[in-house]
């Protein structure tokens, strides 16, 4: 064994834990800043986000957010891409579920509506992302800044279509009309009401299990498929898989619309199902939380539900804080998830010399013992 | 026309300046090689503290201190990340800037109990508008008395200060060692190396500088431009400072005149709101406001001129043995 390596399982399980650990301890001192006790309020949270059936719904409601972007995330991570545009791809995929659900709701059926909204969102997002695509691919224009902009131009754009086109008349709120019920996406009480199992009522729905989905297809496009062979290629060594024959400029393309689709079918759970009306500023940060599961969940979709979860036990469990704590609210949460970034992104090799060095004494010193045994 | 048009000028340097103050201190990060896109969080963190030590003390001064050392802060620990441990530095600006949202509101609520607003400052705990000598009398004086007694007189001191930071920039940038060192870095950080100089202290020193820019550009939105601190309140003007920065192609006089004309945009968008204009007829507010936005990505991708960054921006050094 290579002396310098430390072993997979490490690398996979314990540097991420480490990580994860670190922001925690931070995070608690904070907690203590505020005078609340960490401990009473990591207990707070658990008990409000899997205590009881309706905390589940509502972290899983969340978790279902988080596994789209992060998904969205990791799929351009895994081509050595940084979509930080969810935010703006989201947005948009938002509004192209609300406008297929204003347009034909009263037309179709909830089964022949669904395929069309899960397109249109797909479709919306990916368009979002197509142009800071194309403009990376072709024109050299870094990725990071042109999504930037792209979430502001999101923004500004939605804005103007709620004020300006989409608000009802004689209303102040800039709100769409509420969709008509056949067009929202079962809840997921309903779907367990089916199955004879009584489940108390909360927003988690039918996406989630899309969601899940998702995470299936992408796990069969990044480690089955000969596109993911190519993504991952282009990841890890841009010239070697251009020498290699691959078209990176298409692949660029094709992995910011992927990337697009996916933040884009946020939609479907925050305003097919839960908001169940166009408004404005739904995705609310859900974007870049993604940025934050991708870098604990590894890019892999496994990692990414894990990631979802812990992060949906956050928020759920963070609106919880607040009816306990006078002191904090769910910003709190939004520092939590700041440190969760800087230690498992920014900092992430801050800790693998001094683990490997820690493996490598341990090593050393099961050899040693052994040798001693066998001259014994 | 004439004094409508002094009006709009005169909104456009209030505006501009924090952007001017905070695209110079994303200009020190970049050209050394970092890309900054956690000027927002520092400005937000900054903001915080000037007006809480402000309301606290009731000397803005100590507010503005506060304000550069809890932006340096937040600069060491872009660079403790992005530097020290080669970490990708668009996450660590991630980082700061969720991590400046959460903070400020938490402490807020904390110290101030209002919500995360920090309490309203008094006049005394601000920086208030400076009549330069002559401004008064001059005053009914027809064309320039205006434009003496409107635009240039009445600022407060960061206004003058910022646009006093360009030349200053560009004489240290342009014009000093440290200055070609920093630039080096950023464009071929082996050649600096090689020179016997280190390329982490040049970066941490660019950073620092950048800490103390947006110090100053945060300072200005709680203790200048508005009386107190109210959540998220830079609201994306990071990230305009930052669009300003790479529309002005890393040049701090270009980089002035990009916040001069986002600063422009801003201050004609609040009084076209609902405004009838001949031909077109009304405007949407909103597509005022997102063209500093398209004009940078337009010029990102080489449609109107070609912005062309630093060479090694973005690249974590590695000392090669």
């Amino acid at each position: 064994m290579n002396d310098s390596k430390i072993p997979a399982w490490v690398n996979i399980i314990v540097l991420p834990m480490l990580n994860i650990f670190f922001a925690f301890a931070f995070s608690a001192i904070i907690f203590v800043a505020v005078d609340v006790n960490p401990l009473e309020a990591a207990m707070v949270m658990v008990k409000g986000a899997l205590g009881y059936q309706e905390g589940v719904g509502y972290t899983l409601y969340y978790a279902t957010n988080f596994i789209f972007t992060g998904l969205a995330v990791a799929v351009a991570f895994s081509a050595g891409l940084f979509n930080i545009g969810g935010e703006g791809q989201a947005y948009l995929g938002g509004l192209g579920v609300g406008l297929a659900c204003l347009g034909l709701d009263q037309a179709l059926p909830f089964w022949a509506l669904l395929p069309i909204t899960m397109v249109t969102s797909m479709l919306f997002g990916a368009l979002w992302a197509l142009i800071p695509a194309y403009l990376q691919a072709y024109r050299g224009s870094h990725i990071v800044i042109t999504t930037i902009m792209f979430n502001f131009i999101a923004s500004a754009l939605m804005v103007y279509l709620m004020v300006n086109v989409l608000k009802l008349d004689g209303q102040m709120a800039p709100v769409s009309r509420v969709f008509e019920q056949s067009a929202v996406m079962p809840m997921f009480h309903e779907i367990a009401g089916w199955f004879g199992w009584s489940f108390s009522e909360s927003p988690m729905n039918l996406s989630f299990f899309i969601a899940l989905a998702c995470c299936v297809l992408v796990w069969i496009l990044l480690w089955r498929t000969r596109w993911g062979y190519a993504i991952r290629a282009m990841g890890s060594s841009p010239s070697a898989a251009e020498y290699g024959g691959i078209n990176h400029k298409k692949l660029i393309i094709i992995v910011m619309l992927i990337s697009g689709a996916l933040s884009g079918m946020l939609g479907l759970n925050e305003v097919q199902g839960y908001g169940q009306q166009l408004k404005l500023d739904f995705v609310a940060g859900y974007g870049f939380t993604g940025i934050a599961v991708c870098l604990i969940g590894r890019n892999h979709p496994v990692g990414i539900i894990l990631a979802s979860l812990l992060f949906g036990v956050l928020y759920q469990g963070g609106a919880e804080l607040a009816f306990d704590f006078p002191n904090i609210d769910r910003e709190m949460i939004q520092v939590v998830q700041a440190l969760v970034v800087l230690f498992s992104g920014a900092l992430a090799l801050m800790l693998v010399k001094p683990t490997e060095r820690i493996f490598v004494l341990w090593d050393r010193k099961k050899k040693s013992l052994g040798k001693a045994q066998a001259e014994a | 026309m004439y004094e409508n048009l002094i009006l709009i000028l005169d909104a456009t340097l209030r505006v501009s300046a924090p952007l001017i103050l905070a695209a110079l201190a994303g200009l020190f990060s970049e050209r050394s090689g970092i890309v900054n896109i956690a000027l927002e969080g520092k400005m937000l963190s900054a903001a915080f503290a000037a007006a809480a030590t402000a309301s606290v003390t009731g000397n803005v001064w100590l507010g503005l201190l506060a304000a550069i050392g809890v932006s340096v802060c937040l600069s060491l620990i872009h660079g403790f990340a992005s530097i020290t441990h080669r970490g990708d530095q668009i996450v660590s600006g991630v980082a700061i800037n969720m991590l400046a949202v959460g903070l400020t509101v938490t402490l807020g609520r904390f110290w101030f109990g209002l919500g995360g607003q920090t309490p309203a400052l008094p006049d005394s705990a601000r920086f208030t508008p400076i009549t330069l000598p002559g401004a008064d009398a001059v005053a009914d004086v027809p064309v320039i008395g205006p434009l003496y007694s409107e635009l240039i007189s009445g600022h407060n001191i960061l206004v003058y200060l910022a646009l006093l930071m360009v030349p200053f920039v560009w004489w240290v940038v342009f014009r000093t060692r440290f200055g070609l060192r920093l630039r080096a870095a950023g464009e071929n950080p082996h050649a600096v190396d090689t020179a016997g100089i280190s390329v982490a202290w040049i970066r941490y020193r660019a950073l620092i500088c950048a800490g103390i820019l947006c110090g100053i550009a945060g300072a200005y939105l709680s203790t200048a431009h508005s009386a107190g601190f109210v959540a998220n309140m830079s609201a994306g003007k990071g990230f305009i400072a930052l669009a300003a920065l790479i529309f002005g192609k890393w040049k701090p006089v270009p980089v002035l005149f990009g916040c001069l004309l986002f600063g422009f945009l801003d201050a004609v968008a609040i009084r076209l709101q609902g405004a009838e204009l001949p031909i077109v007829g009304e405007i949407p507010v909103q597509a005022i406001e997102v063209l500093p936005y398209i004009l940078t990505v337009l010029l990102l991708a080489g449609f109107i001129g070609r912005a062309v960054g630093p060479k090694s921006i973005g690249v974590p050094y590695v000392k090669t043995r």
